[in-house]
């Protein structure tokens, strides 16, 4: 069971991977199949249940993109 | 499940102009989430600068006025004393601070007006083009220093938090930066204090934060944090260089 959750508002992602080099599990990469209203390939999560809820993927967003939630 | 980091309330739900990586909008949401923990957004009028951020009174929910290059803090002064009761915050990059706006930031900390400053460092002038700032680091290459910043030509790069401290009047003067999660942090507590010295003490206050332009750095974002901690901050060193009497 996860720990933790985290969701993104894609539409204003950059996709500048700030989110993706914190990441202590290294669980959030760039959605390379999508392209959001920008333009970019927004950041996702690929394994949502190792997600422990730390926030340090929203605290380095430039642009507020993640809101994070923990059990 | 609770939520543990959800978008500040002083923060407009807006979608910034600010390149991609650029830790601008980091800045911003630390001085929004300060805004909300001292529940005083309804008093807070921030002074827009010239530069990346001349656009920043569309990124808060709280009054603004814009201000012409480098004048922040003058324009700041003539909000608070008319207005005393208002918290009043300067947002300046270090073109718009450092260099044409070098009078205004001197004179304002030394009659100790009771404003907050906000200073971007991120050593290059970013809006116009990445040209060399009086803090781009020396030997660092910009459109205007092609071959790197040659000190003998320019000086060297100008350490205003340092500067600052040596006037009487100001109350709280610190370094910090918005490189990695635990800098972020360190931002935070600093900005906060600097909008509860004014708020308790009604002294003049400044955050100096080195902050990135990867694209006048010519940089991938992730690149320029790094850079930033290899090079801004052993000539920019981080901490408090000022802070309030009783708190010694
Ligand atoms: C009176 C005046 N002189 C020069 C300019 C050109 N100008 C616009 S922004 C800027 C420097 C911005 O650099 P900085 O303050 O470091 O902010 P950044 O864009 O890097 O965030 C300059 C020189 C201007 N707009 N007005
Ligand atoms: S030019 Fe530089 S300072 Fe300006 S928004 Fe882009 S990255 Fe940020």
């Amino acid at each position: 069971m996860a720990k933790g959750k985290v969701v993104f508002n894609e539409d204003r992602c950059k996709g500048c991977e700030l989110c993706t080099t914190v990441c202590p599990n290294k669980i959030l990469t760039l959605d390379t199949k999508k392209i959001n209203k920008l333009g970019y390939h927004p950041a996702t999560v690929t394994n949502p249940e190792e997600c422990i809820g730390c926030a340090l993927c929203a605290r380095m967003c430039p642009d507020c993109v993640i809101e994070v939630y923990r059990e | 499940m609770k939520p543990v980091f959800t978008r500040p309330r002083s923060l407009a739900d807006v979608t910034t102009h600010y390149c991609p990586g650029c830790t601008h909008g980091i800045i911003h949401r630390l001085i929004a989430e300060a805004i909300d923990e001292l529940d005083i957004a309804e008093r807070t009028i921030g002074v827009a600068p010239v530069g990346c951020s001349v656009l920043a009174y569309n990124y808060f929910n709280v009054d603004f006025q814009e201000a012409a290059h480098g004048r922040a803090p003058a324009v700041a002064t003539g909000i608070k004393r008319a207005l005393p009761d208002s918290v009043v915050f300067t947002y300046q990059g270090d073109g718009d601070l450092a260099s044409i706006g070098t009078a205004e930031i001197v004179h304002a900390a030394n009659r100790g007006e009771a404003i907050t400053v906000i200073y971007v460092n991120n050593a290059i002038y970013g809006m116009t083009g990445g040209q060399m700032a009086p803090t781009t680091l020396a030997g660092q290459k910009t459109t205007t220093s092609p071959y790197g910043r040659d000190v003998k030509l320019c000086g060297y790069p100008i350490r205003m938090a340092e500067l600052l401290s040596t006037l009487v009047a100001p109350r709280y003067i610190a370094r910090v930066a918005v490189n990695s999660p635990a800098h972020v942090q360190q931002a935070k507590r600093a900005i906060k204090r600097a909008f509860e010295v004014q708020v308790n003490d009604r002294g003049f206050a400044l955050v100096e934060v080195l902050s990135t332009c990867p694209t006048n750095w010519g940089l991938p974002p992730k690149k320029a944090l790094e850079w930033l901690e290899e090079n801004m901050i052993p000539y920019y060193p981080l901490g408090e260089f000022k802070v309030p009497k009783e708190a010694e």
